[in-house]
């Protein structure tokens, strides 16, 4: 549930593709497809495990998803375009969700979204910073309204974040 | 119990007990607390016994439509077809957030109503479909069921009874529309998460076009209890007052509040000792000025009408809203409710999956309209517009989505239209529009 990553940065796209589903990953994919009765139900678990390994979802990525699951490349486009967690560009290699919908807004959530921009140099939502670390976004709802403000930080999920805390969250990162 | 706070003396703890409880998260840890002793007398149990005695409770889905549970499940014969359940724990809706805790802190308590669930409605494979954000859910979901399999409480021969249940936990990826029961299949299928035409009803070809129901993960947790205890029990938990609601139910509290959590109360529990005694009422210094007690989607409530209001499906009714998916938002004085409802509106048309033109363009106008009053650039006219895209987004599309984004607008304007109004230019005003008399609710 993010506004979508805006801008591309800090990877460069243009290395020649190599094939995610082989050896461990393709095993896993394997007993994944036991679990349904179609192999396209597959598709969200499998562009998971793409984005796991790459950090985004690029077209080549979705091509062999595609191509693994007996898709074309433009249905699988298609389903990805529909979710906000697939980052369709590169993001920044820490990905930075602040909740700001109304259960966190009314404690002050747009404070520690611009806490974050400032910190981390990004300036602006969806631009990722010079340095490649960051990528900040503002998220609806993260299901964490009693503990506002809730951050994702790429899997992890804080609780309780204020403006006051930005910083000494942020130092514990690489 | 109050999960982060302590239990209060006036909660119900039955579904939330081990919340806080890092021991009862392991399987071990479970079955030291009677876990999986209900799931081993149903599997041996006809599915037609089980569906009487949830029938019997009373028991009405925790998701946010309130439909009786024992019936939904009756709706599944056993026709020889193969038949799909499925667990929603998108838990998307703004102000929720107690499925989260269930799953955090009691994992094994969804494996087992999972389980009894597939056994009532004559399926051998459930899915549990778990939000994308929600991480630290899916890894304890993720183990409690290999646990669950490593046991053979799980598989081809779940706990000796001859008879499969295969559970399986699916990531979501980000929309809040796939907790709506169809689009949930849809994006369970690996397919875009649009709302499906009903009929057909799930039941008649859901999943993979298979007969399939659909059941809240607090509804076939409070499943498991009602088939511990008994229907009588589960009915004595709630206020006589009201038969028609029973058990307990958890509400999420969250806002300007002085102890947001969750919190296990009996249907009927007066709303105004729910917000002062239990939540501790508004922070310090502040007063009440809003009060959303179901979720983002249902209409706003004033502290007046939450004085008197009791909190079960109808209590909720009787005082103006819903109780929805009991995801109670507390705003205080100090909010400016035009920017708040401007910021649900900006939710929805964010969430819209486009499909119906009302909706799309619905959401999107309303946001527009709205942010612009927000910003001292509205006229008296624009008041009526949002009432009247509010009507044509009420009931006309595929999903309530639509529904969900207008019903906080029209009742926001009814509530607090001083507040909108406030934010008019006069002279603009006075041009634009000579008679604005009162807003049709």
């Amino acid at each position: 549930m993010s506004l979508q990553a805006m801008a591309p940065g800090g990877h460069d796209t243009h290395e020649p593709y190599t094939p995610v589903f082989t050896g461990l990953r393709r095993a896993e994919l394997d007993e994944l497809l036991t679990r349904y009765p179609t192999k396209m139900a597959a598709l969200l678990p499998a562009l998971w495990m793409l984005q796991e390994s790459r950090g985004w979802v690029s077209p080549e990525g979705m091509t062999e998803v595609a191509s693994v699951l007996d898709l074309t490349p433009a249905y699988v486009k298609g389903v990805v375009s529909f979710y906000t967690m697939y980052h369709q560009h590169p993001v920044g290699r820490h990905f930075v969700q602040v909740c700001t919908t109304t259960p966190c807004n009314v404690c002050g959530a747009e404070d520690v979204v611009n806490a974050f921009l400032k910190e981390t140099q990004c300036g602006e939502l969806g631009v990722t910073s010079a340095d490649g670390r960051f990528t900040v976004i503002e998220v609806e709802c993260l299901g964490a309204c009693g503990f506002a403000t809730p951050v994702m930080i790429n899997e992890a999920m804080v609780e309780c974040v204020s403006v006051d805390s930005v910083k000494d969250l942020l130092a514990g990162l690489d | 119990m109050g999960y982060p706070h302590p239990s209060h003396p006036r909660e119900t703890p039955v579904i939330s007990k081990h919340f806080g409880d890092a021991d009862a998260r392991t399987l071990a840890g479970w079955q030291s607390r009677g876990g999986y002793e209900v799931l081993r007398q149903v599997l041996a149990t006809d599915p037609v016994e089980v569906q009487n005695v949830v029938k019997d409770s009373g028991l009405r889905g925790r998701g946010g439509a309130g439909f009786p549970t024992g019936i939904k499940w009756s709706f599944m014969k056993p026709d020889g077809k193969t038949h799909y359940l499925c667990i929603n724990a998108d838990e998307s809706e703004p102000g929720t957030f107690k499925d989260r805790e269930i799953m955090r802190w009691t994992p094994h308590q969804l494996v087992e109503g999972t389980a009894i669930a597939a056994h009532a409605i004559y399926a051998e494979t459930a899915y549990i479909y778990i939000r994308g954000e929600y991480t630290e859910p899916i890894a304890r979901m993720s183990e409690a069921v290999r646990e669950a399999y490593a046991a053979g409480i799980l598989g081809a021969n779940a706990m000796g009874s001859g008879k499969r249940v295969d559970v399986h936990i699916h990531k979501g990826a980000g929309a809040y529309i796939c907790g709506e029961e169809t689009a949930l299949m849809n994006s369970l299928e690996g397919r875009r998460g649009n709302p499906r035409i009903k009929p057909p009803f799930p039941a008649v070809a859901g999943l993979f076009a298979r007969p399939t129901t659909i059941n809240n993960v607090e509804t076939v947790c409070a499943a498991t209890h009602v088939l511990r205890h008994g229907a009588d029990w589960y009915k004595s938990l709630s206020s006589p007052a009201n038969p028609k609601s029973t058990g307990t139910k958890l509400f999420s509290v969250c806002g300007n509040v002085a102890r947001p959590g969750n919190y296990e109360v009996g249907m009927g529990f007066p709303m105004k000792d729910f917000l002062w005694d239990l939540c501790g009422g508004p922070p310090a210094g502040r007063e009440f000025k809003a009060i959303i007690p179901g979720g983002s989607s249902v209409p706003i409530l004033t502290p007046e009408e939450c004085e008197t209001a009791v909190m079960d499906y109808e209590g909720i009714q009787a005082a103006g809203s819903l109780l929805g998916s009991g995801g109670v938002i507390c705003f205080d004085d100090s909010q400016d409710m035009v920017r708040q409802i401007a910021r649900l509106a900006r939710f929805y048309a964010h969430e819209s999956c486009a499909q119906c033109t009302q909706c799309r363009e619905g959401t999107a106008w309303t946001t527009k309209i709205l942010e612009r009053i927000r910003d001292g650039e509205g006229t008296m006219k624009d008041l009526d517009t949002l009432l009247e895209i509010a009507d044509n987004m009420t009931g006309k599309t595929i999903c309530v989505l639509s529904d969900s984004c207008a019903t906080p607008v029209v009742s926001g304007l009814k509530k607090f239209r001083h507040e909108f109004e406030a934010k008019i230019p006069k002279n603009r005003a006075s041009v634009m529009i000579p008679s604005v008399s009162t807003v049709a609710a």
